[in-house]
């Protein structure tokens, strides 16, 4: 404390009071680094509404995403119960692996493409009844149940990230209610990050030891996802639309 | 000048063109249940061509409302009274085009049966939702502004009922261009020149529409068509016509000087098959060209001829509507600009995109709605006048300024 003075009146008594109470506060809600006795939005309860203090992000490291490695698109299509008709041009893809190679330089790398969750989604924009919106947390969703199929979401998206469901479904999984008719995409495995889980292709690529994929909170500076961003330079994919999205690429 | 209305007669030729365009409604809406039913795989949309054949058809039929107006808002709006008795009959054709393009849109929503949904739950920031206003608004204010033609106590209302449609179909005709224009990741999109784009591709293929529609009326009821009247407009139609072609040239001049844009021209310009031909042929000749041709060569003066020229200001405007929406998509977008892309996804590669029959038939059905509604229209009221006048346009037009 050098340097400063501790004033002598009777309101210092108070004054520690409130700051001893604030630190305690300060280390129940974060022990160490990216450890946390209470979480903000973790295992949140099925009433209680998702938080602005929280926005979900994710980081794909393109150094670690081996080319020719499908898992987290096959983790995705399991989990959602993307079974696919036989005919790609028509089956939905959340997430897709992108091959790229700079003409220039010859090099080549791979990356998984999905919603970016941005926010200030062009498809949230234009979707006529607001069936596209964005979660307070950051999740970019499809309000089945006002989506009226206009497929303008899908004109305006600039990831190519939505699908539109062009045929009648069968075997659906109930935890990823779709409807023929409507559109979809990526949806941060909304019903995983609500019971603290992360999103199954991320699972997947840390199951298959690639770890190319972060998952977690962009707006908690002690959260995995905050500290890699902070260490490792990442780009937004069109970032000169100005969109800031939740999905950050590394090395690309 | 006191204009005398008829209604078409009632005959074979009226049942006949009733059974003919009920029949083809009926494969429209035959194609669009199916299509409900089954689900857009039985169309030639994909994920990655998400707007096809309906919707070209769509924004066709609704911007050629908006330009079917112009005869009606150069009588009222703009005082020539030598348009006057032709006023009715553009303000019918106007609200039946933009019903059928309204409701081939609607039918080709994945959920048609939630168009509830979308007249009741808005997001005002959607360029969409906007127009779901301009769209019911124009048919108010277009039904208000018949009434007012049809009724004599309401007439001192036309000119301010013709400002306010006319005003109302430029801000419709400017939402439906912005549909495009505000698309901010397409290449070919995210102009702001497709607003006044549409606004004179309305301006063009309604006229076009309009002329076509009142040499049929006019075979259809003996009465002689006003040359004098048909020279004007089909003046006009070529001044339509050549601002089009000059809008065209704007954006693609644009376009070829932004390095960004040069893929996307090569592709439409010079590379791109069926799209290419359908610019070169369809839209710059056939559209913009031959019409111009036709209509400015000593032939221009006759009926036929000018018919000739409307027909394919239709057909090419079709062509560049299909271009502007199928190509638009079609062509890949750039995530990674400077990069080859490939992926299960269609990245990086062009789209391929044909027409199902079934979409055909929802857009054709789609034609065939608006005129049915023309043609019994024409057969229950008195929108269609005995004659264009026993002066000459010139003389009724110096009368009605002597008279205002």
């Amino acid at each position: 404390m050098k340097g400063k003075r501790v004033p002598q009146s009777g309101g210092a008594g108070l004054a520690r009071r409130e700051f001893l109470a604030k630190a305690a506060a300060a280390t129940l809600l974060s022990l160490a680094p990216g450890i946390r006795l209470v979480d903000l939005a973790m295992a949140r309860e099925a009433d209680v509404p998702v938080s602005e203090q929280v926005r979900w992000g994710m980081l794909v490291d393109a150094t670690r995403c081996a080319e020719g490695c499908t898992d987290c698109v096959d983790a995705c299509n399991t989990e959602h119960g993307l079974n696919g008709s036989g005919r790609p041009e028509i089956d939905a893809q959340y997430i897709r692996k992108l091959d790229l190679t700079d003409p220039a330089t010859g090099r080549s790398f791979s990356l998984p493409m999905l919603c970016q969750h941005c926010e200030t989604a062009p498809c949230v924009d234009v979707c006529p009844t607001g069936a596209s919106f964005r979660r307070a947390d950051g999740i970019v969703l499809v309000d089945k149940h006002i989506c009226i199929g206009c497929r303008y979401c899908m004109m305006a998206c600039p990831y190519k990230a939505r699908s539109f469901v062009h045929e009648n479904l069968t075997d659906q999984v109930p935890s990823t209610p779709r409807g023929k008719g409507t559109v979809e995409s990526c949806n941060f495995c909304v019903h995983r990050v609500d019971r603290d889980r992360r999103p199954a292709c991320v699972e997947a690529c840390s199951g298959a030891g690639h770890d190319a994929l972060v998952f977690g909170d962009m707006n908690d500076p002690n959260s995995q996802l905050s500290r890699q961003l902070q260490e490792v330079s990442s780009r937004q994919i069109r970032a000169d639309l100005g969109l800031n999205t939740g999905v950050r690429y590394h090395g690309v | 000048m006191n204009m005398v209305y008829q209604q078409i007669d009632g005959g074979a030729r009226f049942y006949f063109a009733l059974a003919v365009l009920t029949m083809i409604m009926a494969l429209g809406a035959a194609a669009a249940h199916y299509m409900e039913l089954e689900g857009h795989h039985v169309t030639g949309m994909t994920n990655q061509v998400v707007w096809g054949v309906p919707h070209v058809f769509a924004v066709f039929l609704i911007i050629a409302a908006s330009g079917a107006l112009n005869t009606a808002s150069i009588a009222s709006v703009f005082g020539k009274a030598g348009y006057k008795p032709l006023a009715r009959l553009s303000g019918l054709l106007a609200v039946a085009l933009l019903v059928g393009g309204l409701t081939v849109l609607v039918l080709d929503l994945g959920r048609p049966d939630r168009l509830i949904v979308a007249m009741t739950t808005y997001n005002f920031k959607s360029i969409f939702a906007w127009n779901i206003f301009l769209y019911t608004g124009f048919l108010l204010i277009v039904a208000v502004y018949l009434w007012m033609m049809f009724e004599p106590r309401m007439n001192r209302y036309i000119k301010p009922g013709g400002l306010v449609a006319f005003l109302w179909r430029l801000i419709l005709t400017t939402g439906t261009g912005s549909i495009f224009g505000f698309l901010v990741a397409r290449q070919a999109y995210d102009a702001a020149i497709m607003a006044p784009m549409f606004v004179i591709m309305s301006l063009a293929f309604g006229t076009a529409m309009f002329m076509l529609i009142w040499f049929a009326a006019c075979a259809w009821t003996g009465v002689v068509v006003d040359a004098e009247l048909a020279r004007r407009l089909k003046n006009l139609l070529g001044m339509f016509i050549a601002a089009v072609l000059y809008m065209s040239l704007a954006y693609h001049l644009t376009n070829l000087y932004a390095t960004e844009h040069h893929g996307y021209e090569r592709f439409l310009l010079l590379e791109g098959g069926a799209y290419t031909a359908l610019f070169w042929f369809g839209h710059v000749l056939i559209g913009g060209v031959f019409p111009l041709l036709l209509l400015f060569s000593p032939a221009g003066r006759s009926t036929s001829t000018i018919a000739l020229a409307a027909t394919l200001v239709v057909a090419g405007g079709l062509a560049q509507v299909y271009v502007i929406i199928i190509a638009g998509q079609a062509y890949p977008m750039p995530l990674f600009p400077g990069m080859t892309e490939t992926s299960t996804f269609f990245d990086g590669v062009v789209a391929g995109y044909s027409p199902s029959l079934y979409e055909i038939g929802l857009g054709m059905g789609g034609v065939a709605l608006s005129l049915l509604i023309v043609v019994v229209a024409l057969r229950v009221l008195p929108f269609f006048p005995h004659s264009t006048g026993s002066r000459s346009t010139a003389d009724s037009e110096s009368a009605a300024a002597s008279a205002g």
